[in-house]
């Protein structure tokens, strides 16, 4: 039974490597990623073995706000000089050295723009003559305060040479530097991990990168010989207690190395995304498959039956099948995993300008077991209906004449109906109702059932809609007869098109909240903004762009502005959850952003006081006169009374501290917005003119007036749904394949019929436009379905941020439009290669074909 | 020798067509060996042989289906040679009828749309008079909205009929018409074949190893081994199966 298995599936090898295609590109995703992310931690590690090896412990103030829920961004709390001495004092300490290093040194490029690295951190460091790790490549170091040596990654990307001089912008508005010394690192590098360096001298590093001059961002300790690093560490512990992130120099190589890797979760999740859908595309292409196998070979399997096979035989040698495509599938897609993890690591090595030593020998085998479960999982899952149904093949089946006709759609149709229903519900829950973390698995479980459900609802709606599509697109003899053979097996149509329909739905989903977010942006900004100008930053990295609060005071003094309000913002923790908070004047902002008040008063706060929004003090029970703690960066946990009370507003995210309490307690005491409000009469290009001018030095932000502010909002959502985009345009490929599949399929079964048409007339040509016809009614049909099922999702999705700043529901029909017609073309592709094979047919062995 | 026969009573001609297959003498095998023979227009002529005789591919080479490898087949006018593969497949469209023995009609289609088939194909209408009167001969009336899943074999067969003869085909040619036929049903399509040389004047070429069959034809033509090696105007069964003896026994 095996041996006869494993000759059919020889046989039909096309076949088999389409469907198998699928679960090659899933497992593919799902090892590159994993060998990516080993490949990487294990340079990454024995990368900073050696660059912290020189470290035993080291101290760091513990921050108020947990940096992996604030955006990665990692700010050094200042440390007094004297906590230096203190632990120089601790017995065991060889040396203790105060450092500085901090993100957010940026440098402003020829362009006269900020130098932008996606990712990795633009550090300002306190030079240090005696470091070891640093390797001085020319000139020298900083001596005095307006000189500063950077490193070679640096100096490459904004061309700057010794003597040159170097614009920065720090905690501080920008400052002038000149470059008297360039630097590598050991083994050749430029950078150690993609990041610029700028070294300043030890008191304008403490200044511009800690905010605070004399103290430190961290403690390096070595230990006198035969003190080990964890007793060393303990023996700190206690003799700083509290406030103080005491780490071996191991666990500081293991931190560093892991704060590195953090934009690896990026490309893994996007990887193990597109995995994701892949596999479920997937799986319906290799269910379709083997149905069709399964049908076209009744009469094999029932003849095998005949001759003594088991249902259970029956059953293992389609299962046997499909374990043997799953094995084949999942090594191509492995070792293709290895080479996309190769490339990506190429990639990452020649963008961040550093060669990363060497991963070590041996292969890692996490990503070849996953690999294999997931490949031979899926195909499994996929084929075990099929292979159900062969095994009920009846032995008299083989002494029938043709295939047995298709069974009622009834039962499928009810047995839609129920995954549909949980899904849709599943769905519902998720949205509306707080789950926490299970949020976003309840939505992807209810989304994955939804689709399966409408799968299984589609055969009983294709025939009508088939017929009336293919009546629009069609008006030869040669369109009819597609159009009837794209509606003679329901199943096999409603199937093929569901692979198309997941990923449509997919990207219209995404295009209708895309649509929806920026309409309502664009109604926020016209009824609520009541500024006319905009000054706001274009992020470049981790750090948020601030600019000179000087600015604010200058642009109140031009004529025709009524009213400048600076708005300072940064993230702050309460208990364990970290949220965004506003510091502004409380006055200003209800008029400019037309808050609403619910209770209490809107009006400028006092250090100590809080407003919150209705949606906060709901969520956190709070009132007016109650008092809540939270911690900011530099501030620490401080009481704050609520004041007052506004309507939830998406122009507004957090709670409003005052000026006083933001300016002391964020990261950065500069503000971050800007909001320009006009008298009556006064020319709104005019002043934007001047405020530009008062901009020149403050490169990182902009001033915009509302239309463009709306705009430049939409932009950053315009590029999150391009990334989406190109992420499902892979679903869509793998639906093409699933087309050409049951094209490939069908054509083979139908040899008969193309004869007779041959032999009675039917051109060569006809014969590929009756393919090519079949194949974008099912293309179309699948648009359609993915459109309807697309909008229901984001419609949904929507509705449910009713409250959180997306009061519009927006179609994007222009984009659904470009979806259709892009069905068209993924019909016309589908068909190439099976049209051309049907009317290769030869006439004569169709006429004789059994 | 001049084919091309100027009085117009010769729907199709066959001269010294041969086929062969085999690349090699050793492997070489000649379904057809030299036939030369005429189908006069308004006749039922039968090819009789048994297996393997070539009568088959005679049918298809007369047909246009297959090419000769040597020799020369007129059909009306037409020398089917010298055509391309889409020549031919207008040529089968606009001067060929085909029955065949599985009926091999589109199941996707009515009974009335594959009768029109041929005619839908050449983007031409239908004589609508021409067409009733072929249906109602055949008692299709009733049954023109079927599908062919839903008519018996022999109402199936008749749907083939009227598709071979509504475009008013030179000549049509039966492919063993009664092979999957109970005997009553293949009685009506040979009679209806038979009536639509006397009343129509259709000249009809059927392929068969079936002396009955062969019978309804005005001439036999016996082929062995890929050579015609008798023929017999006015056959009878007895006559046809006589003749066949020594042939099947060969």
């Amino acid at each position: 039974m095996v041996n006869a298995t494993l000759k059919s599936l020889l046989s039909r090898k096309l076949r088999l490597v389409l469907s198998g295609l699928a679960v090659v590109f899933g497992v593919m995703a799902v090892s590159g990623a994993l060998a990516l992310t080993d490949s990487l931690t294990r340079s990454f590690d024995a990368l900073f073995q050696t660059i912290d090896s020189n470290v035993d412990v080291r101290v760091i103030a513990a921050p108020h706000v947990d940096p992996n829920q604030s955006g990665g961004r990692v700010f050094a709390l200042p440390i007094p000089a004297a906590t230096v001495d203190e632990v120089a004092a601790v017995p065991g300490v060889k040396k203790a050295t105060g450092t500085v290093a901090a993100d957010g040194a940026r440098a402003i490029g020829p362009d006269g723009k900020v130098i932008s690295i996606q990712g990795p951190p633009r550090l300002g460091v306190a030079w240090r003559a005696d470091s070891s790790l640093v390797d001085l490549r020319q000139g020298r170091g900083p001596e005095s305060a307006d000189e500063v040596a950077i490193n070679e990654r640096l100096a490459k990307l904004g061309k700057f040479r010794v003597g040159s001089p170097i614009e920065v912008l720090t905690l501080q508005p920008k400052r002038t530097f000149t470059v008297v010394g360039l630097f590598g690192y050991q083994g050749g590098r430029d950078s150690i991990g993609g990041e610029t360096t700028i070294a300043f001298t030890e008191p304008v590093a403490q200044e511009l990168m800690i905010g605070e001059p004399g103290a430190y961002g961290g403690i390096d300790v070595t230990a006198t010989p035969g003190v080990s690093q964890t007793k060393l560490r303990d023996d700190i512990r206690a003799a700083l207690g509290g406030g103080y992130k005491v780490q071996t120099g191991q666990e500081v190589a293991a931190q560093d190395s892991k704060s590195l890797q953090q934009f690896l979760d990026i490309i893994r999740n996007f990887l193990l995304g597109f995995a994701g859908i892949t596999l479920f595309v997937g799986i319906f292409l290799i269910v379709n498959t083997f149905s069709i196998l399964v049908a076209q070979r009744t009469r094999e399997l029932a003849l095998f039956r005949a001759l003594g096979a088991s249902r259970r035989q029956v059953l293992g040698s389609v299962l046997i099948e499909a374990t043997v495509i799953g094995l084949i599938a999942s090594t191509i897609g492995i070792l293709a995993g290895f080479g996309l993890a190769a490339l990506l690591r190429k990639a990452f090595e020649s963008f961040g300008a550093s060669n990363l030593p060497s991963p070590g020998a041996g292969v890692p085998l996490s990503p070849i077991i996953a690999g294999y479960l997931v490949g031979l999982f899926v195909t499994a899952v996929a084929a075990l209906m099929p292979a159900l149904r062969a095994a009920q093949i009846p032995p008299v089946a083989a002494m029938r004449d043709a295939a047995t006709p298709d069974k009622p759609l009834t039962r499928i149709t009810i047995a839609g109906a129920i995954p549909t229903i949980l899904g849709a519900a599943a769905v519902g829950t998720a949205l509306f109702v707080d789950l926490g973390d299970l949020r976003l698995w309840t939505l992807i479980v209810g989304v994955l059932l939804v689709f399966i459900g409408i799968a299984m609802l589609t055969p009983a709606v294709s025939r009508p809609a088939v017929s009336v599509l293919g009546r629009a697109l069609t008006w030869s003899i040669a369109g009819k007869l597609g159009r009837r053979n794209s509606a003679r097996n329901p199943r096999r149509t409603a199937i093929t098109a569901a692979t198309l329909m997941i990923g449509i739905a997919l990207v219209t989903g995404v295009s209708v909240l895309g649509a929806s977010l920026k309409a309502s942006l664009d109604q926020l900004t016209a009824q609520d903004l009541r500024a006319q100008l905009i000054i706001a930053g274009d992020r470049t990295g981790a750090v948020v762009p601030t600019f000179d609060p000087g600015i604010i005071d200058q642009a109140k003094q031009i004529p025709g502005v009524s009213q400048a309000l600076a708005v300072y913002t940064d993230f702050g923790q309460i208990g364990t959850t970290v949220v965004p908070v506003e510091a502004g004047d409380l006055t200003m902002l209800t008029s400019t952003f037309s808050l609403k008040t619910k209770a209490g008063q809107l009006r400028t706060l006092q250090s100590g006081e809080i407003a919150v929004d209705d949606s906060f003090a709901k969520s956190r029970n709070l009132s007016v006169g109650k008092t809540i703690d939270m911690a900011t960066q530099r501030g620490g946990s401080q009481t704050f009374t609520v004041v007052g009370i506004y309507k939830t507003t998406p122009l507004l995210p957090g709670p409003v501290l005052s000026v006083e309490d933001g300016k002391a307690g964020f990261t950065s005491p500069q503000p971050t917005q800007g909001y320009v409000t006009l008298a009556g009469g006064a020319s709104a290009d005019t002043v934007q003119k001047q405020v530009e001018s008062l901009l020149k030095d403050n490169p990182e932000v902009s001033v915009r007036n509302q239309a463009d502010y709306a705009q430049q909002q939409a932009s950053q959502v315009n590029s999150i749904q391009v990334i989406l985009y190109i992420l499902l345009a892979l679903a869509i490929v793998i639906a093409i394949l699933g087309i050409v599949n049951t094209l490939a399929l069908s054509i083979l079964e139908r040899t008969r019929e193309l004869g007779l048409l041959r032999a009675v007339g039917l051109l060569r040509s006809q014969v590929a436009q009756m393919v090519t016809v079949e194949s974008v009614v099912i293309s179309v049909f699948g648009a359609l379905l993915g459109v309807v099922v697309g909008s229901a999702l984001g419609a949904a999705v929507v509705r449910s941020l009713r409250d959180q700043g997306v009061p519009v529901l927006r179609f994007s029909w222009g984009t659904i439009g470009v979806f259709l017609v892009l069905a068209v073309i993924v019909g016309l592709m589908a068909a190439i290669i099976p049209a051309v094979r049907a009317a290769r047919t030869d006439v004569l062995r169709a006429i004789a074909y059994e | 020798m001049n084919a091309v026969d100027h009085n117009g009573t010769t729907a199709v001609r066959a001269v010294d067509v041969w086929k062969v297959y085999g690349t090699t003498e050793a492997t070489r095998v000649d379904a057809l060996a030299g036939v030369t023979v005429d189908f006069l227009r308004g006749h039922f002529t039968a090819i009789m042989g048994p297996s393997g005789s070539g009568k088959s591919t005679l049918m298809h080479c007369l047909a246009g289906l297959d090419m000769v490898s040597r020799g020369q087949v007129w059909i009306g006018d037409t020398p089917v040679n010298t055509l391309s593969d889409r020549g031919l497949t207008k040529l089968r469209r606009d001067q060929v009828g085909f029955i065949f023995q599985q009926f091999n009609l589109m199941p996707t289609l009515s009974a009335e749309e594959n009768i029109t088939l041929p005619l839908a194909i050449a983007g031409r209408k239908p004589d609508r008079q021409w067409m009733d009167r072929v249906v109602k001969t055949l008692g299709l009336e009733d049954r023109l909205k079927h599908r062919p899943t839903e008519l018996s074999g022999g109402q199936q067969q008749k749907v083939a009929c009227a598709r071979a003869l509504v475009p008013r085909p030179e000549v049509v040619f039966a492919d063993e018409p009664t092979g999957n036929l109970d005997s009553r049903s293949g009685t009506e399509v040979l009679s209806f074949l038979e009536n639509s040389v006397r009343d129509f004047g259709q000249t009809i070429v059927l392929v068969t190893h079936d002396p009955h069959a062969a019978a309804y034809a005005d001439r036999v033509i016996f082929l062995a081994d890929g050579r015609i090696v008798d023929e017999m105007a006015n056959p009878t069964a007895d006559r046809v199966l006589e003749r066949m003896k020594p042939l099947d026994a060969a």
